[in-house]
């Protein structure tokens, strides 16, 4: 299978702090690829090394359907088909709903005139659809300070679905969400692949993940730990493997090769 | 009934209380503001009726207000992306020192005033350098570049002023400073035309959106991708070229350049950026509540003028109008919070 992107020997270190070390990563075409780990294994800073917003220190490469991009941007991320909700949620709280929907990639014309009717009217249309908002305080022009935190969760979700990704990376998406809200979160992943397109799933939560993810990577400390496809293993074994990255730092049993 | 339509039900409630409270919350400082300045014209009208019903009270607010009204309305854009410019005073001072020499070495007052613009986005980019680059806090950056180029006016010019007289004979004289039929001055259109100009970029285009962001929260607008250092360059700029124009049309309208000009300019413009309610705080902010409000400090102080009070009286109120307005929009928004 055609790999959609590709990190090579990426390092990502932050002073003193080195948040990936040496990672070598793929996400195929087509694949959900479900990213475990502690807290502080460096999962978020995989996720914005992919998104153009950190740069992998000298050494690392990434690749794009097979080419090497140099110098990955937010915008040039964006460009070529990659989306984000990120665990931080990334909002603008004093903004309305339809500025944070389209932050950062305001419709526009050519001259960089908002088309404000057409952002509101697709944030109608949205509010209907996906996030179906039940609070009928909600608008389009609402400010998003207001709204509840799965509702905050709602707007990152729906701006990452809206523009139609090849490659949909979600940090801790069902964070805080209600068990129908999750429900919705996890049937958008599975839509994902059914539409044939790809994504990053991670969360703490491995009875969210196991059930759509293709392939299982588990970061521990800044490296890859270990993965596996999912047919590979039942909830059980991947349960007890998780335990033992705990206290080893490895995927593999004693005496298994991978 | 069925169950669709006792869902509907709340919604078209909100329907019904509807458009006009809408506009009203949404409106709400700008409704604010303009109440503020009809409370005090009111004031002003009872206690002063004399000089709050003649013609002369407006022709010279129209004239003077605009000489901060014009940097008081770009700097809105400074303060919603959460940073703040100090420098302008001087700022105004060092465009029309760099239209002293090129006017004085070329006699041309159109390039000297292509030249003192020039040189206000120049120390705009400066200032954007400081903050975006170094990474200074801008209120730390440009207090020092308000010393630095008060001082470099200073040096340069060796305190010496320029008459203005050569530029009545330019088209830059009747095109900036005119009065029309003798009552409006043209710094009065150019301070509308600033507004209309200013509010346009902020609200209809996608630089006003990221200054928007910027200001509110900087994380996020990065992680979406929006260029925040050329966004907060771009208003330092802005701000640099306003300086720049008003100190040109202070000094053609006084025809005379002090090299001391812009003192006395700081807290009149700041106070009518607060009190229109821009926040502190970065991410809201009106240009309409500005130029409002420019007016309003524009009221208070013909007002202190017309009670005969003394000039001492203007830096208490002013300095008092920016620390009531800041602290209502700090416990407004710990309200909201
Ligand atoms: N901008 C930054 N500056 C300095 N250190 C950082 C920065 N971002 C992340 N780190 C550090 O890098 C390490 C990995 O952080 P990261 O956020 O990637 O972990 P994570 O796997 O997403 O954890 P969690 O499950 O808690 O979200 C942590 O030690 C963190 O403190
Ligand atoms: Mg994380």
């Amino acid at each position: 299978m055609a790999d959609v992107i590709q990190l090579r020997n990426v390092s990502k270190t932050f002073g003193e702090v080195r948040a990936l070390h040496d990672v070598n990563f793929e996400v195929h075409s087509n694949e959900i690829v479900g990213l475990l780990g502690d807290n502080g294994a460096g999962k978020s800073t995989l996720t914005k090394i992919i998104t153009g917003y950190h740069q992998p220190d000298p050494g690392g490469e990434l690749h794009w359907k097979g080419e090497r991009i140099d110098h990955l941007s937010v915008q040039k991320a964006r460009d070529l088909g990659i989306e984000v909700v990120y665990q931080e949620r990334a909002l603008a709280d004093k903004q309305s709903l339809w500025r944070n929907i389209f932050l950062g990639r305001e419709m526009s014309n050519k001259w960089g005139v908002l088309d404000i009717a057409g952002m509101k009217s697709e944030t109608r249309k949205l509010m209907q659809t996906v996030m179906g908002f039940t609070s009928s305080a909600i608008t389009a022009d609402s400010m998003v300070r207001t709204f509840s935190g799965g509702e905050r969760q709602g707007v990152a979700i729906t701006r990452a679905l809206y523009f139609e990704a090849e490659l949909v990376l979600l940090d801790e998406p069902t964070m805080g969400l209600s068990l129908t809200e999750t429900k919705k979160c996890l049937d958008f992943v599975n839509e994902i692949k059914n539409t044939g397109k790809s994504a990053i799933f991670i969360d703490h939560n491995i009875f969210h993940v196991y059930p759509v993810a293709d392939r299982i990577v588990v970061l521990d400390r800044g490296t890859i730990a270990g993965q596996f496809m999912k047919n590979e293993l039942t909830l059980q074994e991947l349960i007890d493997r998780l335990y033992l990255v705990a206290q080893t730092g490895s995927l593999a049993e004693k005496g298994e090769v991978r | 009934m069925s169950s669709t339509e006792q869902a509907a039900r709340p919604l078209s409630q909100t329907a019904q209380r509807g458009p006009l409270a809408r506009f009203a919350r949404t409106y709400s400082l700008q409704i604010g503001i303009v109440f503020v300045a009809i409370v005090i014209w009111l004031l002003f009208l009872a206690g002063s009726p004399q000089t709050f019903l003649s013609r002369n009270i407006y022709a010279a607010f129209m004239s003077s207000t605009p000489y901060f009204a014009l940097m008081a309305i770009p700097l809105t854009l400074v303060v919603i992306t959460g940073e703040i410019d100090l420098s302008f005073p001087s700022v105004m001072a060092f465009g029309m020192t760099a239209f002293d020499i090129v006017f004085t070495a070329t006699g041309s007052v159109m390039l000297g005033f292509i030249a003192c613009l020039l040189a206000g986005m120049l120390a705009g980019y400066l200032n954007g350098v400081l903050v975006v680059k170094i990474g200074m806090p801008s209120l730390v950056a440009t207090i020092g570049t308000q010393f630095f180029w008060r001082g470099a006016v200073m040096v340069i010019t060796n305190g010496q002023g320029l008459g203005m007289g050569a530029v009545q004979k330019s088209i830059l004289y009747p095109g900036l400073v005119h009065r029309i039929g003798g009552f409006v001055p043209m710094q009065f259109i150019w301070t509308i035309i600033f507004a209309v100009v200013v509010w346009f970029f902020l609200n209809r285009h996608k630089f006003g959106a990221h200054v928007f962001l910027t200001g509110d929260n900087v994380e996020s607008a990065k992680l979406m991708g929006v260029n925040v250092g050329r966004t907060k360059t771009l208003t330092f700029v802005i701000v640099g070229f306003a300086a720049a124009f008003a100190g040109f049309v202070v000094s053609e309208d006084l025809l005379f350049f002090w090299p001391t000009m812009g003192d006395g300019y700081m807290l009149n413009t700041l106070a009518s950026v607060f009190l229109g309610g821009t926040s502190v705080f970065g991410g809201m902010g009106t240009v309409f509540g500005t130029f409002v409000a420019c007016f309003i400090i524009g009221a208070i102080n013909a007002g202190i003028v017309a009670a005969g009070m003394t000039g001492f009286w203007t830096n208490l109120i002013y300095g008092f109008i920016i620390v009531v307005s800041v602290s209502i929009q700090t416990i407004l928004g710990k309200r909201l919070r």
